[in-house]
């Protein structure tokens, strides 16, 4: 099948068509780039929310729960589920889908792995344009879900509008809370295996910590009143007064092996949409996201252009056996496979133009 | 790590079908695949032919390996193909079975599309060798 007739047969809503896109854009196979920037036209209807946490919160259970929830509102789902691939084989055991087991024969329900397989933000732009693939195939909602371990996790969930992380109860101490990282991300904390023990004090120090963040820009907007912290138990989704003021990241305590806590999440993920879309958020980070993704795009042409120069110029491995010996050093080697390209392309004149109307034209294609 | 790692991967599902509750083998093939660099989807215990199916086209996997103890792979195997099928799958997976299949029903398996049986004893080196050599060109 060449590429037309496969977009013609995605957006026809054929599930083999999609799979394979997905497959063409974790391949980098070649027409990729021009397949994705097809799917551009048909995208921009689907909600899409991040899921993270650490390993064993739940992730897989309570995405589970959310895909059959949103099925019985008539709605239908496309997850992305991420796993890490082995840094010495490139191997990896991809096993969410086996906790997928309540939407089970449901087609509706598009569940695909993936694995980190590329590096330099590859799996970021690979995770971002399979989200364009099943946009642009019709699923309402999609869920992105990755272990939150770093950096390269927090990119991924970052494709999405709404992020929720999942603390399980008794994740450390206080001081687990004051790190930067994962925890900063969240739109939404979710505190999962809420029948355990412990889940009350985890909530607790959520909490505290959100209050700890005020006036220091944590969790969005920074302005967040005590009112609305001390709020969140009875959380009203209707209550969105506070939308110019900022988001409070709400804490939602959920059980998701029983399904308790889903449809308040939800609501949570529903009044989040709500909150982006009313304070301008929304296009903020929607552009955010796409200079992302033209950063990432341009890193890895530039790599893929000098690994290229590498080659040529004999391998790294002859420049790092000359290091080695003390002939010369890693910066000078940088600058001198640098600075061609930095006179070429004082040279060149781009002919990329952004009119006033936003749109963008190229030659290229 | 290299920056070679992008590009074409090795995709398979492993696939327990039916009843039987051991699941020992397709843990070691499981960890064999990806110690040789493919990616593997674990299907889990118990599950469905449709659910097998489901799960082959919606994560476009190169190889379906379908581990079955329990003999009622003449039911099973061929209503999973059939699925494949279905969804224009059948075409561009290499489906491998592993397990307890008995000498006379092998060529009714391969009859169905099975590309290769491979029975207790079999290495897993010998199992990787043949998927390396006969995953589909895409």
């Amino acid at each position: 099948m060449n590429d037309e007739d496969l977009l013609e047969a995605l957006l026809a809503g054929e599930h083999r068509a999609l799979a394979r896109v997905i497959s063409k854009i974790e391949d980098r196979s070649p027409g990729y780039r021009n397949l994705v920037s097809d799917l551009y036209a048909h995208t921009g209807e689907a909600d899409v929310v991040g899921i993270t946490g650490s390993p064993g919160a739940g992730k897989s259970t309570l995405v589970d729960k959310l895909a059959e929830t949103y099925r019985d509102r008539g709605e239908t789902v496309g997850v992305i589920a991420i796993d890490p691939s082995s840094p010495f084989s490139g191997g990896a055991v991809l096993g969410d889908r086996i906790r997928m087991a309540s939407t089970v024969g449901d087609m509706d329900v598009f569940v695909r792995s993936m694995s980190a397989r590329g590096t330099l933000g590859g799996l970021s732009t690979a995770t971002a344009d399979a989200v364009k693939a099943m946009d642009a195939f019709g699923k309402d909602k999609i869920i992105i879900e990755t272990v939150g371990a770093g950096q390269n996790e927090i990119d991924i969930v970052q494709t999405a509008d709404t992020v929720a992380v999942l603390v399980p109860p008794g994740s450390g101490d206080e001081i687990q809370t004051l790190k930067a990282g994962i925890l900063e991300i969240a739109d939404v904390f979710v505190v999962n295996k809420a029948d355990r023990p412990g889940a009350d004090r985890t909530v607790q120090e959520l909490r505290e910590m959100i209050q700890l963040g005020e006036g220091a820009g944590f969790g969005g907007g920074g302005h967040h009143s005590q009112e609305v912290i001390d709020a969140h138990d009875d959380w009203d989704p209707n209550t969105d007064e506070e939308a110019d003021a900022g988001w409070t990241t709400p804490i939602v305590e959920t059980v998701a092996t029983k399904a308790d806590g889903v449809d308040d999440l939800i609501d949570a993920f529903a009044t989040h949409r709500e909150y982006l879309v009313d304070s301008g958020e929304h296009a903020a980070r929607t552009r955010r996201r796409y200079a992302e993704e033209i950063r990432t795009l341009l890193r890895e042409d530039v790599h893929a252009l000098l690994e290229a120069d590498l080659e040529r110029a004999g391998g790294v491995d002859d420049l790092a056996e000359a290091v080695r010996q003390g002939e010369t050093d890693p910066y000078s080697i940088a600058s001198d496979l640098l600075d061609p390209l930095e006179r070429c392309l004082e040279d060149v004149e781009t002919d990329l133009d952004v009119d006033a109307n936003g749109v963008t034209e190229s030659d290229d294609r | 790590m290299s920056s070679e790692q992008e590009g074409e991967s090795i995709r398979c599902l492993v696939a327990k079908v039916g009843l039987d509750g051991h699941d020992r083998g397709a843990h070691v093939i499981a960890r064999a695949f990806r110690d040789a660099g493919f990616e593997v989807i674990y299907s889990g215990l118990h599950k469905a032919p449709e659910e097998i199916v489901q799960a082959t086209v919606q994560e476009d996997v190169d190889v379906l390996g379908i581990s079955i103890l329990s003999g009622a792979h003449d039911t099973l195997v061929p209503k999973i193909m059939d699925g494949l099928e279905e969804y224009g799958a059948a075409e561009d997976t290499l489906v491998l079975v592993g397990g307890v299949i008995p000498e006379e029903d092998r060529a009714e398996l391969e009859d169905e599309g099975v590309a290769e049986i491979f029975g207790p004893g079999t290495s897993v080196e010998e199992t990787i060798e043949f998927v390396r050599e006969n995953a589909p060109e895409r």
